[in-house]
């Protein structure tokens, strides 16, 4: 079920990519989407009843983890969109200081 | 109609992707997946190799530090990107706030401020013991940098400041990744004694490469959050 809602978020993002012509809009899209795939790729190392994969002793057998490497793998992926979403955002208030509208269809006509 | 088919050709390109996924033998169901069948077996077997409780740390700093550094690098030019496009040449003041704060909301986003460095001190330090680490505490203290912004409208962080401790930060963990090196033979390898399994000194050179990647990632974001919240003084 979160498999199908964590890609119900990546296509709402994929929509919201191709039909919004407002510069915010789209990196909220962005966003969106890697939202929506994060959480897909967290859910591909989930077990059922694991536990978080943080060890208290070297020894012990019995207890069952989630997969450690989709969350580390993770990781870098929100690090990166935070540098993605912080130079999308840059791009944006230069255009909005040069040009006063977040608008691609008007700033094409100005152009 | 535009927006009908975009929405259309999305809903059939998950619809193909739910099947695809669905009869695939190589992708098991939600929450059954057998871990001996994959990877991340061996990174529970080998713990006494890196000798830290949290394997999530043991992979983004241990196994895998090189990418680390690469992911480090990778947001190091988006901040350079956003400095540059920002960039107010010449005298910079920061933006007007359409409320005038009072006392109260400026003293107590302070003691708010405090609060937050300390929770990221203690998230930076124990990221090879507790869920958390360097770039989860580095996010606290921007956001924190970011309250101050908001809540008062004279303060205006010293941003040679931060440039400086992100330069020695960057200059630190490529010198520990030399220093493996030429010490033991590979790049990042160990050097330090791997302490007790569980303890805050353990993990070797672990616990300091994740000191270091908070303070670079602490003050970057920072950096970023002070370019976006200037501006340029018209004459």
């Amino acid at each position: 079920m979160i498999q199908i809602t964590a890609l119900i978020l990546f296509m709402i993002g994929l929509v919201g990519l191709f039909t919004e012509r407002h510069v915010i809009k789209m990196i909220v899209s962005l966003n969106i989407l890697e939202i929506g795939l994060n959480i897909f790729i967290i859910t591909i190392g989930y077990k059922a009843s694991g536990i978080a994969p943080i060890v208290s002793s070297v020894n012990d057998n019995a207890l069952v983890y989630v997969d450690p490497l989709p969350q580390a793998l993770v990781l870098t992926s929100i690090v990166i969109g935070v540098g993605t979403t912080a130079l999308a955002l840059a791009f944006a208030k230069m255009i909005y200081a040069k040009h006063h509208t977040f608008d691609l269809t008007e700033l094409e006509g100005k152009l | 109609m535009k927006k009908l088919f975009v929405i259309a050709v999305g809903i059939f390109a998950a619809v193909l992707i739910v099947l695809s996924l669905d009869s695939n033998p190589l992708f098991p169901a939600f929450g059954t997946f057998d871990i001996a069948t994959r990877i991340s077996s061996d990174y529970f077997k080998n713990l006494e190799e890196a000798n830290i409780s949290n394997v999530v740390t043991a992979i983004v700093v241990g196994y895998r530090s090189f990418d680390t550094l690469g992911e480090i690098t990778v947001l190091f030019i988006s901040a350079i990107g956003v400095g540059l496009l920002v960039n107010t040449h010449g005298k910079s003041k920061r933006m007007d706030l359409e409320f005038t704060p009072n006392f109260m909301l400026r003293v107590g986003s302070r003691i708010i401020f405090v609060l937050m460095v300390i929770l990221s001190v203690y998230i930076i330090l124990h990221g090879h013991l507790t869920p958390g680490g360097g770039f989860q505490g580095g996010a606290i203290i921007s956001s924190g940098l970011l309250l101050l912004y908001l809540a008062d409208d004279s303060f205006r962080s010293n941003l040679k400041r931060f440039k400086l401790v992100e330069s020695f930060a960057g200059i630190g963990l490529i010198f520990a990744g030399i220093l493996g090196l030429v010490l033991q033979g590979a790049f990042y390898a160990n050097i330090l004694p791997l302490g007790s399994f569980g303890m805050l000194l353990s993990g070797g050179i672990i616990p300091v490469l994740y000191v270091l990647i908070g303070l670079k990632v602490g003050s970057e974001i920072a950096g970023m959050v002070d370019h976006f919240l200037t501006e340029e003084v018209v004459k």
